[in-house]
């Protein structure tokens, strides 16, 4: 395979994402990044959903742009998906959400979606709404660095952080690709498959994290079946950040009210967020 | 005429500016892997001699090329040749790229195949093969594609192969696209993806694309022997583009052999209604390039860049996007793509049975439909191949309701 071989220029600016990563290191504090679709089942509820995630302590939120097909995502993802896209959305509404959102909150914010909503905005066009609307960064499910140059050094050149995929089935090479390709944090799939929530962390996780290690200082994010407060303590001891999806996802698929679907976002967040705080014995503080 | 051709795809997967590579991270080490396989096995004589025989004694290849006489005089124009895919073992093209697959499969040491279906051709093919390697076999199919072609499921079920029915969606083939993208992802280690067109990300739309060449190759030489010239046009159905493919490429380089790609034009031209990704000219809308699935190349989608819902009478046919050596022929104008209705699909199936006695598959009709449309614009002295990919016994359901 080619690579792209010509040096790109980092990020010039400290990010959101950067500036809370480091806070979280100096309190040896697990972080949690909360992954919401937006326009599920409204995109003025998702504002509510994540204006409500980030004072519960969310220290990262991902902005999930609905995909006809989302090839990486399983049932609970696809079905909000479809909610979203039956309500209208579209990734203009969602970057118009985020301008909303910057308004009322300082969270960190990372667009995620699959390429091709972006590729008919255009990466330019998408990279400057991006930008002034106030993300911080954005995650391709379906871009890996080798397809990704353009579009690393047009949303880059815009100030935001492109966090890339390490997947279990990654190659010592291919990681060292992934870590050279991303800023600010590097998302860690725990597990080959699907998004969705499981019982139990694989085995074969921490060697995994030790390998992500090896060819890269960013914070690691650890995502894909994370959904338990003892998942997210077990992980304190291993990565800088747990990522809940599916399981807020089923929150809001399960509440009977917008008003009742904050609440219960809410308080998973709080135990989640807790469980991070109580595994972090587990780190060395400044590490 | 273009001698680059045989260059394509790149290094990168790409033909042109389509194809190309553009899956979740966790599926690019296994694409590594089989790219390499693949090379591995191109490059070795055994594997060559293994499928041939495969190819001769169980699929029951070369498949004829016949002069089709009484169609030829119903029509008044061009002499047509058919090529008579649909004799295959199973009832279509598909089983060519299932045996080679599989024999990969096996040197890779996968003892598991899934595979997705439109029509269930691809299915049955896979199941075969599956059955004949003694391999565990999982075949999705959309809700609706197994309504429509029941026939199909009972056959890869009595076969051994799990027919898993995806509900998303348009409950159709990119359905099933989906859901054994989600299988293999989760299965990687012990599964290999028989993808069934020439779709996906890199080496798909290589791998399956040389699979089927060899229909070319056949019916090249068929047609030199018959006749002692080449023909003037070639005309084949284009869902993913693999029996299209498959015949077109033994031709590229022959300047004077004009091709033509019929895609499923289904009840009208607004987006929804249709399948008509490269047949623009024809006033289809909808179709820009994009990526699904893996690749870039042209697809029907929304302006935001959601997927389209299509409509084809023909499962087979009925898919958003085409595969990316199609769309960059069809730039090259190396290769001209029309469409025809589910409506004429139907009349060319019913003139095959009578005028020649062979119900051709409803997928194969609009490659029919299309050259029944153009024969009275050609010379009698000119020379036509359809290619047959598939029979119809799997359409009679369908067809039945139209008689």
């Amino acid at each position: 395979m080619a690579t792209n071989s010509m040096a790109l220029p980092k990020t010039p600016t400290t990010t959101r994402i950067k500036r809370r990563f480091e806070e979280l290191g100096s309190r040896g504090e697990m972080g949690l990044v909360a992954f919401l679709t937006a326009g599920d089942p409204s995109l003025e509820a998702t504002e509510s959903f994540v204006l409500t995630l980030a004072g519960a302590g969310a220290d990262v939120v991902e902005v999930g742009v609905p995909f006809s097909d989302p090839v990486a995502d399983g049932p609970a993802i696809q079905r909000s998906s479809e909610r979203s896209l039956r309500a209208g959305t579209t990734l203009s509404g969602v970057l118009d959400l985020v301008v909303s959102i910057r308004r009322k909150s300082d969270v960190a914010l990372v667009l995620f979606s699959y390429y091709n909503p972006v590729l008919q905005m255009g990466i330019e066009r998408f990279a400057r709404r991006a930008a002034s609307a106030g993300a911080d960064g954005a995650l391709i499910t379906d871009l890996t660095p080798e397809e990704a140059g353009d579009y690393r050094r047009t949303v880059q050149a815009h100030g935001l952080d492109t966090i890339f995929l390490a997947a279990p089935t990654s190659t010592d090479e291919r990681l060292a690709r992934i870590a050279e390709a991303s800023s600010g944090f590097l998302y860690v799939i725990s597990r080959t498959g699907v998004t969705g929530a499981r019982e139990s962390l694989p085995e074969d996780l921490p060697a995994l994290v030790r390998r992500v290690r090896r060819v890269s200082r960013l914070p690691l994010a650890v995502g894909f079946g994370i959904s338990l407060p003892g998942q997210v303590s077990i992980l304190g001891g291993l990565a800088d950040a747990a990522v809940v999806g599916s399981a807020l996802v089923q929150e809001i698929e399960r509440a009977a009210s917008v008003d009742a679907a904050r609440e219960a976002l809410g308080m998973r967040v709080r135990i989640l967020k807790h469980a991070g705080k109580a595994g972090m014995s587990r780190r060395e503080p400044g590490a | 005429m273009n001698t680059a051709v045989k260059t394509w795809p790149d290094l990168r997967g790409r033909f042109g500016p389509y194809g190309g590579r553009y899956v979740p991270e966790t599926l690019v080490a296994p694409l590594e892997e089989l790219e390499q396989a693949y090379a591995k096995a191109r490059a070795d004589d055994s594997f060559a001699r293994e499928l041939d025989q495969l190819l001769r004694n169980f699929a029951g290849r070369p498949t004829p090329l016949q002069f089709a006489s009484r169609l030829t005089e119903h029509l008044g124009g061009p002499r047509i040749y058919i090529k008579r895919e649909d004799l295959l073992h199973t009832g279509a093209h598909k089983i060519n790229n299932c045996l080679g697959q599989a024999l990969l499969a096996k040197r890779m040491g996968k003892r598991r195949i899934i595979a997705e279906t439109g029509a269930g051709q691809h299915g049955v093919a896979t199941a075969a093969v599956a059955a004949r390697f003694g391999m565990e076999c999982v075949v999705y199919m959309g809700t609706e594609d197994m309504e429509r072609q029941r026939l199909n499921v009972s056959r890869m079920k009595l076969m051994g192969a799990e027919v898993v029915g995806v509900n998303a969606g348009s409950r159709t083939l990119k359905d099933a696209i989906n859901e054994a993208m989600r299988d293999w992802a989760t299965n990687v280690r012990t599964t290999h993806y028989l993808l069934g067109s020439v779709l996906g990300a890199h080496p798909y739309p290589q791998m399956v694309r040389d699979f089927h060449k060899v229909i070319g190759k056949e019916a090249r030489r068929q047609i030199l022997q018959a006749e002692g010239g080449l023909p003037d046009l070639l005309v084949a159905c284009v869902g993913g583009g693999s029996n299209a493919i498959g015949l077109f490429h033994a031709f590229l380089e022959d300047s004077a052999v004009k091709m033509l790609g019929v895609e499923a034009g289904g009840r009208g031209h607004q987006l929804g209604e249709h399948a008509a990704r490269l047949a623009e000219a024809m006033g289809f809308t909808g179709s820009r390039p994009g990526v699904l699935q893996g690749t870039y190349t042209y697809v029907l989608q929304t302006e935001d860049g959601q997927i389209a819902t299509t409509h084809s009478v023909s499962a087979g046919l009925d898919y958003p996007a085409v595969g990316p050596e199609h769309a960059l022929l069809a730039e090259q104008h190396r290769a001209e793509y029309s469409a025809a209705s589910d409506a004429a699909a139907i009349d060319a199936a019913r003139t095959l049975a009578r005028v020649e006695g062979i119900i051709p598959a409803l997928e194969s009709a609009h490659a029919l439909a299309a050259l029944i449309a153009r024969a009275p614009r050609m010379r009698r002295e000119e020379m036509v191949i359809f290619n047959l990919s598939g029979r119809g016994d799997k359409d009679m359901e369908i067809i039945a309701r139209y008689l």
